[in-house]
């Protein structure tokens, strides 16, 4: 999970940030004023000032919101001229929209706002639906309107062509006001609130913000999307009440308190209307006191009365979205937010303390305990520190004495500082400053506030302040603060000068800590805990004695902040999330959420001197009480070990079932000291007993394959892998299943004598469950002609859960299911291999999500229109893609018990073919090809319903935020200079470029953006600074000009699909470029040299491919569909192209490795040079057989083989 | 060493040569031959001396055996102490091999518990578990254990199985991520200047302001005499394993790695050895 930000404002309109994998509260220093409320998604973050204008926040991004502007300019065809600018009246504007309609001359575009800026001039659009177009870019038709072409024919009377110019928002992590209408909105803003970006994914980035005036109206932003953040316009929403406060969810959940403590709920948002129809009225949770704030989640609400009372709301979903009561709960609140994964958070009513809700989850929304947030705000050390206390001396040269007289020195000279000019001469400051004297941001808050209606915090904090006050200020510091009310008689006067100060000292370098808001901040330090205020409003609120003892009411430096608004929208954690907000002493009570493996503890020791002091004497231990006695006879004789289990095992024979077996290991030392052992398998065969077994040595892979029913995982060996056919035992519970996977596996890795991480050649692998397996080339893996078989290919299993891996040059990135970019770290276990099996440091928690999907069919009769009647012969009404399998909403369970549901079931409108408003797709009868709208022959019609589910585990990944990817690639040979080149697809289809990605630093430091006319899916880097990309549209493209200079390169060249197929995937190696389409076909890019590097021709090699991999030495690995085995056909198999020579480099055929259920592999890490071209290779070809064994797929790995189809095999898929 | 487990292993297998001799006075049909053997550091000495007992009894009448005791420079050893722990507590500075004189006679009823059978020792190993389990997780782990889990530790020790022991182990040494380490550190604290046979007390890994505790701290509570004063010479080596860890070393993390396999940090003060 990417860290994200929780927001929040503090009771002096400061605004800050806490970074979910942070331990403290940042300042946002450059903000133009102070801010009263705050709301955040997770790409940007809204703010309402205290000039009541309303401010936006993008943050920013290595990939740039760029939006793109096009005009057509249209030409037509007259004897005389040609092709020219005349048109007949009867034509469509010279310049115009791709309709003809609108006319648009390139200089009619305007920026929409100052954070806008041109990225570039207009140019001519030189791509025509994939393929290239003529140097001057026209299309030809016959007439407008009209299909175009590229090609000019001889009835072509029109033409036209695309001008195209891209503008950027500059307005990057920085606050830029959202320009007010013209139309000037009747009155100022009090509350804001955005969310609803659930409701629909188109466009992408659609935001709903919700804004409350002061007199009560509500307003909704139009037109809020990733390429035009700051939206359109403001529409105003009619309402039966005045509204003080409003909340909206992510999802369609749009909630909002009126005037008089009622709420009011908003209905009929749909992604069609996320404005929605109408109000229903709810009443508040108690009769006697009225609601004053509320917050909404995805389906919860909560809800803070007048009296500060917490309340949660029952029964809220999207169906019902006003609930069915009110549940109290414990705890005294004044402001709440409900954020990401419906977590709350909340500001405290007695000591402003912003508060977590702990133990939030999809089963237990009300979660269980509040628990303060006691990270503390940046500054706040070094304003304790010894050089702030200089630095404030020099500045307040005047007032030494002063401070000597004060008892805490260090949090005495910040209440100096913070009290502005308390103890110093005004002269100074005034002479120095040459801002103007009086900031009128300090005070704005209170002086705007309208009323003290419930949701003005600000106001209502003036009020709590003057109450509290006389009792909170009777304090024993007493004696001194008279010392030091005197020097305070000027500060009326100075008031304004004190403010200034601070301005003043900020330019001073060092010191700018001391800027205006961190001034007030220093004194915020002191202030008890509901005692009170800064000092600008608290001055010219309130006599300056009052304001004085308040100020010096002080408890030390580590009274926390006061807090008045809160924001969790942008904040993605949930309630496994590890936080560093608390502190250690406060939870003790708190219930324990995950238990951590003594592997993860240590991590931060494994440098710590005293480490290393350990490990130093224990070797000298080792050296002075055995090294002079090793001819000495051991106390204990090494013996076998034998562990066994009552398993079930998939037997051999048909009808294949699962049978009760007896499982047994038996482990021995070899003689040559390496650990070795049998597995047996004791099952009775018509009343006779027998048993099958398996020498650990000959074990090539163990792949766990978890349902929601067994807990189960296959053996293989190499013969096994041939047949397609492993050992498939069950344990009794999923714990038993992992304690046998860890044992056996590191059985497996010792009888080979693996230990460590994988090297920088290692060949990585990820089944269709995401689990990530790695094996170790030998040399002879790639030698021609007789190579390793790759079915003895030895596969470990690394922790972690990824959708795609890519190695090169040593260093290995992973892509997850949710596109999070992961870096491998180097270590090894993790997941279900812990302790002994696993690397203490390096592994870190991974978790990962994905959809599982359903479909809703219905079928048209004549009565009653669509209804969920089908006829007998029908699939099930509710039912997975093929339509066998019934799949209803409640019966459906998440893929395995890793995974947890985390959303509730959703229409998925993102179905290919497109659906109706109502996420339907028409067609005339099942099975058959489904399009999105209703047509008078169809007669049936479905639609896919997606939730949710989430995956937690560990392994040796770390994540590499923010952006999410859908594709990445490595240099596979070891780089020249130190950076190692890598690109990524983002997953809206940007192409990027990493800096910094070096063997030390994997991870990078920051990513470039390349800019490109269209999304793309797939890119590859091979030798040479060759880079070879896939757009969405399925055409090719090279990069010119990439270099370890030019990083990024100079252009895109478009290369030309193979005729009438769309490519979907490219690995570019040495000098090999090969490519996957979607239909399965593989291609050999033909004719590429140094001086031509786009090649001339696409070669066809094989079909049935569905991933390619060419590594350094231009092997070709694929993943296969349609293997056959002993039993059926398997798909998704590891293969391997043979004969591959620099004469042959498409190779000759097809060596089967690991399969059934495979997607993925990389083997762009082994450069490993086969013998005959390794001078030392004699001896390390040596062992290739006890170093190379793995794994064969089968036809159960997941549903997945089973989809495998009934066709004769291609020419390409026979076996050796 | 990269790793943490590179540590549990040298722990696990640390080894010390020792030299049984026949005490003189016992009698023999004719001389005993000195037996030498490499103890593992982590077991007990009636898991590991069968071949002794077997190497002298060849030399000696059935009718003059009793039940076998060692002795080493006059001290009897403990049986239920773990062998690391008497070598570096009687024997840290003196001349390898380790030097035992093996009785048949004479059993010391006032120093040493009898052990009729290994079955004693299983039974003083895990009661050990259970106790340091008490302190750590307040036994909830030990009891989520199954039988054959209190096995599976016994016998990894009895037959030196490093991978069995930890497979098992492993779930002791875990803790909630939240608390920063066990409830209490099970330690045992031998000190020479000592009537009593040890030190042992509730001492939390943790300090009430989130500080993890080190074993200074744990030295400075328990036995303050060990700690060396500023312009003091250094009279006491604190010893564990055999070795001095610093003592800023955290004790959550020596009572992870440095404990021994009945989970009990067992820390030796010793002397500085004069010469």
């Amino acid at each position: 999970m990417p860290a994200s930000l929780l927001w929040a404002v503090d009771v002096h309109g400061r605004i800050y940030s806490l970074s979910s994998a942070g331990q403290q509260w940042e300042l946002w220093r450059d903000a133009p004023m102070e801010f009263k409320r705050v709301t955040a998604a997770q790409q940007c973050c809204w703010s309402l000032g205290c000039d009541n204008g309303i401010y936006l926040n993008v943050f920013a991004s290595d990939v740039p919101v760029r939006y793109r502007e096009e005009t057509y300019e249209n030409q037509r065809w007259n004897p005389v001229d040609g092709f020219s600018e005349r048109l007949l009246p009867s034509d469509r504007w010279q310049w115009s929209d791709v309709t003809g309609l609108q006319h648009q001359p390139l200089h009619g575009f305007q920026l929409p706002s100052s954070s806008w800026e041109w990225e570039g001039d207009w140019y001519v659009d030189e791509n025509f639906e994939g393929e290239p177009t003529e140097k001057e870019g026209w299309t030809y038709s016959i007439d407008f309107p009209s299909t175009y072409t590229k090609d000019k024919k001889w009835n072509s009377c029109v033409r036209r062509r695309r001008w195209i110019r891209y503008r950027r928002y500059k307005a990057m992590d920085t606050w830029a006001k959202i320009p007010s209408q013209p139309m000037s909105l009747p009155d100022p803003f009090s509350d804001i609130s955005c969310g609803g970006w659930e409701v629909t994914e188109e466009p992408r980035g659609r935001l709903s913000l919700w804004a409350v005036s002061l007199q009560g109206k509500v307003w909704f932003r139009e037109g809020i999307c990733h390429h035009n953040p700051e939206g359109s316009s403001w529409e105003e929403v009619p309402l039966p009440g005045e509204v003080v406060q409003i909340s909206c969810g992510p999802g369609d959940l749009v909630w909002a308190v009126l005037w008089e403590g009622k709420l009011i709920v908003r209905e009929g948002i749909t992604r069609d209307c996320p404005k929605g129809l109408s109000w229903a009225l709810v009443e508040g949770p108690s009769p006697e006191v009225g609601a004053s704030h509320v917050s909404v989640g995805s389906s919860v609400v909560w809800a803070v009365t007048k009296d500060n009372k917490v309340w949660f709301r029952r029964g809220v979903n999207s169906h019902n979205p006003c609930g069915s009561g009110w549940i109290s709960m414990v705890g005294e609140m004044i402001t709440i937010s409900v954020g990401l994964h419906d977590q709350v958070w909340a500001v405290g009513c007695e000591d402003r303390a912003v508060y977590f809700r702990q133990g939030v989850t999809f089963s237990e929304l009300s979660g269980k305990t509040w628990r303060a947030i006691s990270a503390p705000r940046d500054g706040e050390r070094s304003h304790s520190s010894a050089s702030s206390h200089q630095s404030a001396g020099r500045y307040f040269s005047g007032e030494v004495q002063a401070q000597s007289v004060v008892s805490d020195a260090d949090s005495d000279v910040e209440k100096g500082s913070g009290d502005g000019a308390t103890f110093t001469s005004p002269e100074p400051f005034l002479g120095s400053s040459s801002d103007p004297p009086c900031n009128p941001a300090g005070d704005a808050p209170k002086a705007r506030i309208p009323k003290v209606t419930s949701d003005s915090f600000i106001s209502e904090l003036v009020s709590d302040r003057d109450q509290a006050k006389p009792s909170k200020d009777v304090r024993v510091t007493a004696a001194v603060l008279e010392e030091e009310v005197l020097p305070i008689e000027g500060e009326e006067s100075l008031l304004c000068t004190g403010e200034a100060l601070p301005s003043a000292e900020s330019r001073g370098g060092p010191g700018s800590q001391w800027s205006n808001v961190d001034l007030e901040e220093a004194q915020n330090q002191q202030i008890q805990t509901g005692a009170v205020l800064d000092s600008a409003e608290t001055c010219s609120l309130s006599s300056v004695t009052t304001f004085t003892l308040a100020g010096e009411d002080s408890y030390g430096a580590e009274e926390p902040p006061m807090w008045a608004w809160v924001s969790g929208g942008g904040c993605s954690v949930d309630s496994s999330s590890q936080l560093n907000w608390f502190s250690s002493s406060a939870n003790t009570t708190s219930l324990t959420q995950s238990v951590q493996s003594m592997s993860l503890s240590v991590s931060p020791a494994q440098t710590a001197a005293w480490r290393r002091q350990i490990c130093e004497q224990l070797s000298e231990r080792s050296r002075r009480e055995m090294d002079d006695f090793k001819h000495y006879e051991q106390a204990i004789e090494q013996s076998v070990w034998v562990k066994k289990g009552a398993m079930q095992w998939w037997r051999d024979w048909k009808p294949h079932k699962w049978i009760d077996v007896q499982f047994a290991f038996e482990q021995f030392s070899g003689p040559d000291g390496n650990k070795d052992g049998i597995l047996f398998i004791y099952y009775n065969y018509y009343e006779e007993k027998k048993y099958l077994h398996a020498f650990i040595n000959e074990v090539t892979i163990l792949v766990p394959v978890l349902n929601d029913s067994k807990h189960t995982f296959a053996i293989y060996t190499d013969e096994r892998t041939k047949q397609r056919w492993p050992i498939r035992v069950a344990a009794a519970t999923e714990l038993e299943m992992y304690d046998w996977l860890a044992l056996l596996s590191v059985s497996c890795c010792e009888s080979r004598g693996i230990r460590g991480p994988p090297s920088k050649q290692a060949i990585w692998s990820i089944t269709c469950k995401g689990d990530v397996f790695v094996s170790e080339p030998c040399p002879a893996l790639e030698a021609v002609p007789y190579p390793t078989p790759c079915d003895q290919m030895f596969w470990r299993q690394v922790g972690g859960h990824l959708r795609m891996v890519e190695c090169g040059a040593g260093i290995v990135w992973g892509v997850g299911y949710d596109h999070t970019a992961w870096v491998y770290t180097g270590g090894y276990g993790g997941g279900c291999f812990q302790g002994l099996a696993s690397s203490t440091d390096n592994i870190y928690t991974q978790t990962d999500v994905k959809s599982v999907y359903i479909y809703e069919n219905q079928r048209w009769n004549p009565v009653s229109g669509y209804t969920s009647r089908g006829l007998p012969t029908d699939r099930y009404m509710w039912s997975n893609a093929s339509g066998l399998r019934e799949c209803t909403k409640t019966s459906t369970r998440p893929p395995s018990p890793q995974w947890t549901w985390v959303s509730d079931w959703a229409v998925d409108y993102s179905v290919s073919g497109g659906t109706d408003r109502e996420g339907w797709q028409y067609a005339a009868d099942f099975p058959a090809t489904f399009h999105g709208y209703k047509t008078m022959k169809d007669f049936v019609r479905r639609r896919r319903w997606a939730r949710k589910c989430k995956l937690t585990t560990t392994g040796p990944w770390q994540e590499v935020p923010p952006i999410p990817l859908s594709d990445v690639t490595v240099l596979p040979c070891a780089a020249a200079s130190g950076t190692i080149p890598l690109w990524a697809i983002s997953n809206k289809g940007d192409v990027l470029c990493r800096l910094g990605v070096t063997a030390l630093t994997p991870a990078g430091s920051s990513w470039l953006h390349v800019g490109t006319d269209q999304p793309f899916k797939s890119i590859s880097i091979g030798a040479a600074g060759q880079v070879w990309a896939i757009a969405r549209d399925g055409s090719a493209f090279h990069r010119g000009s990439v270099s370890p200079q030019n990083p990024a390169g100079d252009c895109w060249y478009h290369i030309p699909s193979p005729a009438k197929q769309k490519l979907k995937q490219v690995s570019v190696g040495r000098t090999s470029i090969c490519s996957v389409d979607e239909n399965g076909n593989l291609w050999y890019r033909q004719g590429v040299t140094p001086s031509y590097p786009q090649g001339s021709s696409w070669d066809h090699i094989s079909n049935n491919v569905r991933k390619v991999s060419v590594g350094p030495l231009d092997q070709i690995w694929i993943i296969a569909d349609k293997v056959q085995g002993s039993q059926s056909l398997s798909c998704g198999t590891v293969c391997h192209r043979l004969g591959v020579q620099p004469i042959e480099p498409q190779g000759q055929q097809w060596d089967y490795g690991i399969g059934g259920g495979w997607d993925h592999i990389t083997v762009r890490g082994n450069a490993t040079e086969p013998p005959r071209i390794t001078l030392f290779s004699q001896k390390d070809s040596a062992p290739p057989t006890s170093h190379s064994p793995p794994p064969g797929g089968d036809a159960e790995l997941n549903g997945l083989m089973e989809a495998a189809g009934r066709d004769a095999q291609p020419s390409t898929t026979q076996r050796l | 060493m990269a790793d943490d487990k590179d540590v549990l292993r040298d722990v696990w297998f640390g080894r010390i040569p020792t030299c049984f001799t026949l005490n003189p006075d016992e009698v023999t049909e004719r001389e005993a031959e000195p037996y030498y053997l490499l103890l593992p550091r982590v077991s007990y000495l009636p898991l590991v001396t069968d071949k002794v007992k077997k190497h002298f009894l060849k030399v000696m009448r059935t009718e003059d055996v009793e039940e076998i005791w060692f002795e080493h420079e006059g001290t009897p050893l403990k049986w239920h102490y773990p062998i690391g722990v008497l070598f570096d507590f009687h024997a840290s500075n003196t001349v390898l091999p380790w030097s035992i004189t093996v009785h048949f006679k004479n059993f010391p009823d006032v120093d040493l518990l009898h052990c009729p059978s290994n079955s004693v020792v299983e039974a003083h190993f895990m009661s050990s578990i259970k106790e340091a389990d008490a302190l750590k997780h307040k036994s909830q782990v030990v009891n989520d254990m199954q039988k054959k889990d209190h096995k599976q530790l016994w016998m990894g020790l009895q037959n030196d199985k490093f991978d069995q022991f930890w497979a098992m182990n492993r779930k002791l040494m875990e803790y909630p991520t939240e608390e920063g380490g066990f409830r209490y550190i099970p330690f045992r604290i031998y000190q020479t200047t000592s009537d009593r046979p040890f030190i042992q007390k509730l001492f939390r890994p943790v300090s009430t302001e989130g500080n993890p505790h080190t074993l200074f701290d744990l030295l400075k509570e328990m036995c303050p005499d060990a700690l060396t004063k500023d312009g003091e010479e250094k009279r006491f080596q604190v010893v564990i394993h055999g070795i001095e860890p610093l003592l800023e070393t955290p004790l959550q993390w020596l009572s992870e790695h440095l404990s021994h396999p009945d989970n009990f940090l067992h820390i030796c003060i010793i002397p500085t050895p004069t010469d």
